[in-house]
């Protein structure tokens, strides 16, 4: 009897919305908190009819799936416009699609550790960092380029993978995902606070664009193509390896790491590698991204960029391919076509986290059989 | 003996003295949050991402009121009577959010896997840092120096008040909070719940209600440190909840997560650590030095100092 009144009064729009503006009136004064109060009290009975209208309906989502050809070669068909990009001569528009390709090699290399193999990875912005770093480095210091620095610093990152992995997969869940958290902070604070070696917050500027037979490729259109025959490159990679025996073996691990050890797979040797290429692609989207911007500093290597890495997998669908490219890009490119609402897009990604693990914890894409890893 | 070496010790070595009391002074505050962490993941087994944004919270609700107090003209009536009411209701605030955090975005993902929840905190996070950010400025705010620096000297070192305010009044709130654990019937079924869900409804215990309660505790603890620090540092910005949150679950840890007395022990060696590391060895590394204690704790003694190992079921 009681549990049904109090459930009442949690659901009348009225006390809810009270509630709320009481607890934004210091922040905002009055004003802001009669606004909130009145916003509220119309929004919750119009969701709520939405809501209960919206019930039978499937995710448009799920009814394209039922349309896509069963065949996935077939989306190769949607490369030719991205392919023709440059034609359109649009600065702008191939920036974003650098910095937007970026970020899906990155998304991808992460989708390996927390997708497939269902290891939280809350730092993974330190191999981003130190592929970058080892990028801006080597190429300042000793005047190698592009071609050459690239495989010494993905081999740096993946290195750094694999000491990572070491102490850290002897542990579990949340607390495998705390001491990620304090690598990346450790490895941002030394790159903050080391100033001899890496010039502290003020960043290493000067670092070389990547050059091809030598053509320079500082031309924007030029190091698109570049970064989209990595983005291919990393899809197709990821794909086959995520097919075979080694993909196989994670993806066990995630789904019950006591009933595949029990069935002969040596989950250490599994998570390492799989920390290990993760990392490999952190290492090569940091280069990628050193070189761009020809300049780096501790200040693009945050925890907040972790998170941001993180929401571009969770977003898209947890473990699935096309699903982090669609989170990653979405996140990318959104911000920029809603240039007046910027503002909020923190805001708008910390509530969507939370509506998206209580509603849709698979991801927009992610199919039903996808749990994450617990 | 022993005792007077040290004695003399402290005498010839003023710095380390003075040292020694900032860090129990940042070592209360670290233990206060702490005790909020542990307390969540001692029921839930949840990291609460976004307790170090309470405390943010409690830091800024601390300015709003003390400036809408000075503005009433009730500072200038009576300096201790407006900043007990700062202090009622920065705790009553905070302990509001605590609960209504819990009830969004906790709650329906009780029985989700693990890491839903945990994502679900850093949503929590993030949108109350740029909720502050958006409603209050980007820019830091001052808290006007009340105690100003007066205080008396210990040997060689100086306390201020307000250090001294600080340690007694966490150490109180912590005395009583374990006094509250351990005596009552509320402490009790807290406990319970916290050993084991399934059994403590089954005897009769609201599970519901006790998670509400161990999260107005904890906000309300965090909303204390939260203004304590911001008289103390007197600057705030809308991120000093992540670091702080950071630390006072490293002390957490630190003492074994899901001990109460462990969190305190914790955060005092915490703050101990902090302030003698950032006077004899490096003060640019200071907030790596939580990360690394962390570490190291996780990967030698993961149960922590006091805390009590777990079996692993499967």
């Amino acid at each position: 009897m009681k549990a049904e009144r109090s459930g009442f009064l949690f659901r009348s729009p009225v006390i809810v919305s009270l509630w709320f503006a009481l607890l934004f009136l210091p922040f905002k004064g009055m004003k802001g908190a009669a606004l909130l109060f009145v916003s509220m009290v119309v929004a919750i009975p119009v969701l709520r009819y939405a809501a209960r209208k919206a019930r039978g309906i499937t995710l448009p989502i799920e009814k394209v799936r039922e349309y896509f050809p069963r065949d996935r070669r077939y989306l190769a068909v949607l490369l030719i416009p991205l392919a023709a990009l440059p034609v359109l001569k649009q600065d702008y528009l191939l920036d974003v699609a650098i910095i937007a390709g970026i970020y899906v090699i990155l998304a991808l290399g992460l989708n390996v550790v927390v997708g497939f193999t269902g290891l939280l990875n809350l730092g993974f912005v330190a191999f981003y960092a130190i592929g970058a770093y080892s990028y801006a480095l080597i190429n300042t210091r000793l005047g190698w380029g592009f071609w050459s620095v690239l495989p010494i610093s993905i081999l740096i990152t993946t290195l750094s993978g694999f000491l990572l992995a070491f102490p850290a997969l002897r542990l579990k869940g949340d607390y495998l995902a705390i001491v990620t958290l304090g690598f990346g902070e450790i490895v941002r604070l030394v790159l903050n606070n080391w100033d001899s070696f890496t010039k502290g917050p003020n960043g290493i500027s000067g670092i070389a664009p990547p050059s091809f037979f030598g053509i320079s490729l500082d031309r924007l259109s030029s190091y698109y193509y570049l970064v989209f025959f990595f983005v291919l490159l990393t899809v197709f990679v990821i794909r086959r390896v995520r097919d075979s025996k080694t993909g196989r073996a994670w993806i066990a691990i995630r789904e019950d790491e006591v009933a595949a050890a029990a069935m002969g797979i040596n989950r250490m040797w599994y998570k390492f590698s799989s920390f290990a290429f993760g990392a490999f692609w952190a290492g090569l989207a940091g280069c990628l991204f050193a070189a761009k911007m020809r300049f780096v500093s501790p200040e693009s290597f945050t925890f907040m960029e972790s998170v941001f890495i993180l929401c571009m997998v969770i977003v898209g669908g947890i473990g699935s391919i096309p699903g982090v490219i669609f989170g990653a890009i979405a996140l990318v490119c959104l911000p920029e076509v809603l240039r007046e609402v910027q503002m909020y897009r923190m805001l708008a990604l910390g509530a969507g986290l939370v509506f998206l693990m209580i509603f849709r914890p698979q991801g927009l894409f992610g199919g039903k059989r996808v749990p994450l890893g617990g | 003996m022993q005792a007077t070496y040290f004695f003399h010790f402290l005498v010839i070595f003023p710095v380390f003295l003075q040292q020694l009391i900032n860090g129990l002074t940042l070592g209360s505050v670290y233990a206060l949050i702490a005790l909020g962490y542990t307390m969540v993941y001692g029921i839930l087994e949840l990291i609460n991402f976004a307790h170090g944004e309470i405390y943010m919270l409690g830091a800024y609700l601390g300015i709003i009121l003390l400036g809408f107090f000075t503005a009433a003209g009730l500072t200038a009536f009576s300096l201790p009577l407006s900043l007990l009411l700062v202090l009622v209701f920065t705790v009553i605030f905070c302990s509001s959010y605590g609960f209504t955090i819990e009830k969004i975005a906790y709650k329906p993902l009780r029985d989700a896997p693990r890491l839903s929840p945990l994502i679900s905190a850093i949503g929590v996070s993030i949108f109350l840092q740029n909720y502050v950010m958006l409603a209050q400025g980007a820019k830091e705010e001052v808290f006007k120096s009340i105690f100003g620096a007066s205080g008396f000297s210990l040997l060689s070192a100086r306390v201020t008040y307000l250090q001294a305010a600080i340690v007694v009044v966490s150490w109180v709130m912590m005395l009583l909070l374990q006094t509250f654990v351990m005596k009552t019937k509320t402490g009790k079924a807290m406990r319970a719940v916290a050993q084991d869900k399934t059994m403590a409804s089954l005897l009769g215990i609201n599970i519901d209600r006790i998670i509400s309660l161990t999260f107005i505790i904890g906000s309300g603890l965090a909303a204390v440190a939260g203004l304590m620090v911001a008289m103390y540092y007197g600057l705030v910005n809308y991120f000093i909840g992540y670091v702080a949150g950071m630390k006072a679950f490293t002390a957490a840890v630190l003492g074994g997560i899901g001990s109460v007395p462990g969190a305190m022990f914790g955060g005092l060696i915490l703050g101990l650590v902090e302030s003698l590391g950032a006077s004899y060895i490096s003060s640019e590394y200071k907030d790596a030095y939580a990360f690394i204690i962390l570490i190291i704790i996780l990967l030698v003694k993961p149960e922590g100092l006091l805390g009590k190992t777990a079996e692993e079921k499967i």
